[in-house]
């Protein structure tokens, strides 16, 4: 009888010392667009990082009912909204660290630096070159203008993204008149919203409508593969507020493990050495101001870009949600 | 044991055996349910906390639109399935003509293909930017006269042929199984061979065949991958909208716990009007004895089933193909050996675990028609009908507590300082499949037991056999078939399963469908063809198995 918990101590410590070091990360941000940075670091400090890959409304769950007795030291995501819900939740903790509010700029991290950008999409509008001339083109919410009828494209209104970029027109333009632009959204849209950005700049290359509103990376992949889709980008807004931004970031956890760890890993994937590595891989924008993106994303121009914090993104989401069901976007 | 009870108590020993088996079994089945229930508790509970002005919401805004979505799919996708997975099983199982020997097996290959991956295939060839339209429009300029793919019609059309293999294979059981002798008195009584049908074939192989439409249906309203992919509005949609937009896990769950109460009474009241009438078979399908369709008649059947597979199947798979050898070069890597082993070896343990269960139930309820026992059924595997992510998250709730109380027993014993202890093994896992996918094994278990008489085991048991002779003796040869079935459409299910797969599995254990996960979460629908396409050939192994089995028994 006493050989079994000596057995169960001998297990766990063969097990214990490894995992000291070691930062756990849970991840909205798909593996290939991770690993080849977490592969990284090890190689650099030595450190082994672990993680598991689910949507973000999983994880969250998973670090509630956890508790205390997460493994996870890190929780990384692909959108604003989600990192200020886990801030809701309590599943974060404020952070200190003056490397990070060197890095990343103060509207892309939370005010009480519990979570930090590391990366920044952008959202802007792509238009099928045969069919309009850039000049016709100027904010988002120019799209609403009669003329556009039965020539705009848009992704379905349940992706994060699409509330995030309504969520921030109602900070700046106030309820009614964000309602009154979706409105004007719907009214002109070609054909039944898209499920996601890929198959809607698809639709605007081959003139099923004209024009449409969707991340730089996705429309980076497509002329990848096909340099001659006669599409193009262009940056709404630059007279005005600027292009909408969202980031992919990180906090570290309530309960993590090994903080010490998990704030190192941060520091180092915002710095300039990581900062490529991290926004090239899937061609978006870095977030640390010092770090050049990708000469092909480049390519694009430089912006303007919403200096709007993308916290108000995830505080208007849930009146971002429901003021596209009022207007009938689906 | 009942060999334990005296012989000179004869009068006696039904009773005290029917009371025994009775208390043993309803305990069995209790035991068995109780892997869905602690779940299914989770989601209920939401239902105690009130979400009033997020209710407020959706009844005036969401709601409307997407029941009208949801009844004309539940309803278009069971009649669609109904009438295709029998048609094609009755051809197969009575007639002969050139190919039925291939087509008996492939026309079940659908099952292998994920529904959300026949999705994205359907979307990318039928749609504007796709080869057909695009075809169309250089040869005559436009195409708007082409009915659009993303629409009610689209998605009915995908998950009907994604769905339909459910109801071949039950139904192909029942005409397999029952009995040739049937048929034969409706011939001698005047009937044709379609009257056969209508008036006898039809109704005595009903439990298979509201089993088949039953798992279809309760896929369908589960289903997320596919109506997103189509941003088709259901109730499903409803649910995630509430979780991951609005950030309200509660009416989340409150909306599903709607939905399974939905299924849960529709099912009883179908096993209400069925009653208990019986379905045991009349005398063994005579072999090699199935009407020859000669000439036109035969090349037709052939086409039709050709038609439905290559719809279904061959199309979808060669334009899946298409898109995974343009990636192939990048993607495929060492590690997929991996991801092989750990599908085929989850799928594998699973099937083993939730046929076995599933028998275990439906022995257990086999001869009861009382109100008690239909519940304990029917709360078994109403899992089928949960939404994935929200099952996985009821699995995971009470594996995380107790988890939790386990650790800080083993903290304050002083044995170590673990974080989790049976949270992230391989077991956890499979108890979670097991809440899932019971429906799945449970229903063509189920209809195949309804073939062995009371008379049957009584004969066996005055011979002196024991309970568990009978059940090896007679109940397992002659479950072989329904058992074969469920183990199958179990392996495949698993191989498919996203949510419960990402949120229970350990570290590092990334299988196929979290590949197509991976692929898809950033829509990158032609690199997930690659693990799409080893997920519908890891799932051939079994339908070939199954298919290699019947023609030997048969």
């Amino acid at each position: 009888m006493k050989f079994f918990p000596l057995l169960m101590v001998a297990a766990l410590a063969a097990t214990v010392p490894a995992m000291a070091e070691e930062v756990t990360l849970y991840s909205a941000r798909i593996e290939s667009l991770i690993k080849p940075l977490l592969d990284a670091y090890t190689k650099e400090t030595g450190v082994q990082v672990r993680f598991v890959t689910d949507k973000e409304g999983p994880l969250m769950e998973r670090l509630k009912a956890e508790g205390a007795n997460t493994p996870a030291d890190i929780l990384l995501t692909v959108d604003a909204g989600n990192l200020w819900q886990a801030q809701q939740l309590g599943l974060l903790k404020p952070i200190k660290s003056t490397v990070l509010e060197a890095n990343v700029p103060a509207h892309l991290r939370d005010p009480q630096g519990e979570w930090f950008g590391l990366s920044v999409r952008a959202r802007t509008m792509f238009y099928n070159t045969e069919q309009v001339k850039p000049s016709q083109l100027s904010t988002y919410e120019d799209l609403a203008d009669p003329k556009w009828k039965g020539k705009l494209c848009l992704r379905t209104s349940k992706k994060v993204y699409n509330q995030s970029l309504v969520g921030t027109m109602i900070a700046r333009l106030g309820e009614p008149k964000t309602e009154q632009i979706v409105r004007g959204w719907v009214a002109n849209l070609a054909t039944d919203p898209f499920a996601d950005d890929t198959m809607m700049l698809k639709a605007i290359a081959a003139g099923q409508c004209d024009v449409g509103i969707a991340n730089t990376y996705y429309f980076g992949r497509l002329i990848d593969k096909n340099a001659k889709l006669p599409l193009a980008v262009f940056w709404p807004n630059q007279k005005t507020n600027g292009v909408h931004v969202n980031i992919s970031g990180a906090g570290v956890t309530r309960y993590a493990k090994n903080e010490k760890g998990a704030i190192k890993l941060l520091e180092w994937l915002s710095s300039e050495k990581a900062q490529n590595l991290y926004a090239d891989v899937n061609m978006e924008y870095p977030v640390n101001p010092k770090v050049k993106p990708d000469p092909k994303v480049a390519a694009w121009g430089d912006f303007k870009h919403d200096y709007i914090n993308v916290a108000k993104a995830g505080e208007l989401q849930t009146t971002a949600v429901k003021l596209m069901d009022r207007a009938g976007y689906r | 044991m009942s060999a334990q009870i005296e012989t000179s108590t004869l009068p006696l020993r039904p009773i005290l055996l029917g009371l025994r088996r009775g208390w043993d079994e309803n305990v069995l089945a209790w035991l068995i349910a109780a892997i869905t229930l602690l779940p299914l508790a989770v989601v209920l509970a939401s239902l105690l906390q009130p979400q009033a002005d997020i209710w407020a919401h959706l009844t005036e805004f969401v709601l409307p639109g997407l029941l009208v979505n949801t009844v004309w799919l539940v309803a278009g996708v069971g009649l669609a399935t109904l009438a295709l997975g029998v048609s094609l099983a009755w051809l197969t199982a009575i007639y002969d003509f050139p190919g039925r020997k291939y087509f008996s097996w492939a026309l079940a290959l659908p099952l292998a293909m994920p529904a959300y991956v026949l999705a994205f295939v359907q979307i990318g060839l039928y749609d504007f930017t796709g080869p057909v339209q695009t075809l169309i429009r250089e040869m005559w300029g436009n195409s708007h006269w082409v009915p659009p793919i993303r629409s009610r019609g689209g998605v009915i059309l995908t998950l009907t042929l994604a769905l339909y293999p459910y109801v071949y294979l039950l139904a192909r059981n029942a005409f397999q199984t029952q009995g040739r002798r049937a048929l034969e008195a409706a011939a001698s009584l005047g009937l044709s061979r379609r009257q056969g049908f209508w008036r006898v074939a039809l109704p005595m192989a009903r439990p298979w065949l509201v089993g088949g439409v039953t798992l279809a249906l309760m896929e369908c309203l589960a289903d997320f991958g596919t109506v997103a992919t189509f941003n088709y509005d259901t109730f499903t949609t409803a649910i995630y909208k509430a979780w991951f937009s609005l950030f309200n896990l509660t009416a989340a769950s409150q909306l599903a716990s709607l939905l399974v109460l939905m299924v849960f009474v529709l099912a009883l009241m179908e096993q209400h009007v069925r009653g208990d009438k019986r379905y045991t078979a009349s005398g063994r399908l005579a072999h090699g004895r199935r009407e020859r369709l000669r000439g036109a008649r035969g090349a037709l059947a052939a086409m039709v089933c050709l038609f439905v597979l290559a719809l279904a199947f061959l199309i979808p798979l060669a334009q899946l193909l298409w898109w995974a050898q343009s990636v192939a070069v990048d993607q495929l890597d060492l590690r997929y050996f991996g991801f092989i082993g750990r599908s085929l070896l989850l799928s594998a343990g699973a099937a083993l675990l939730v046929v076995l269960l599933a028998l275990g139930l439906a022995y257990a309820v086999r001869r009861r028609t009382s109100l008690a026992s239909r519940v304990v059924a029917r709360l078994a595997t109403i899992g089928y009908a949960i939404p994935g992510t929200v099952l996985a998250v009821g699995v995971f709730i009470p594996i995380a507590w107790l988890d939790n109380r386990l650790v800080e027993w083993v903290h304050a014993l002083g044995w170590g300082e673990p974080t989790q202890l049976i949270k992230g093994t391989l077991a956890v896992m499979l108890l979670a499949y097991v809440a899932r996918f019971l429906a799945v094994a449970f229903e063509p278990t189920q209809s195949a037991m309804q073939r062995i008489t009371a008379s049957q085991e009584e004969a066996a048991a005055s011979m002196g056999l024991g309970r568990r002779a009978v059940l090896r003796r007679i109940h397992l040869p002659m479950l072989r078939g329904g058992l074969l079935t469920a183990a199958l459409m179990v392996f495949v299910d698993v191989m498919k399963e996203m949510p419960i797969t990402l949120m229970t599995r350990p570290f590092g254990w990334d299988t196929l469908s979290v590949r197509v996960f991976e692929m898809t979460s950033e829509g990158q629908w032609e690199m997930a063809a690659l693990p799409a396409v080893a997920i519908v050939l890891a799932g051939l192994i079994p339908v070939i198995l199954l298919a290699w089995h019947t023609e030997k028994h048969t």
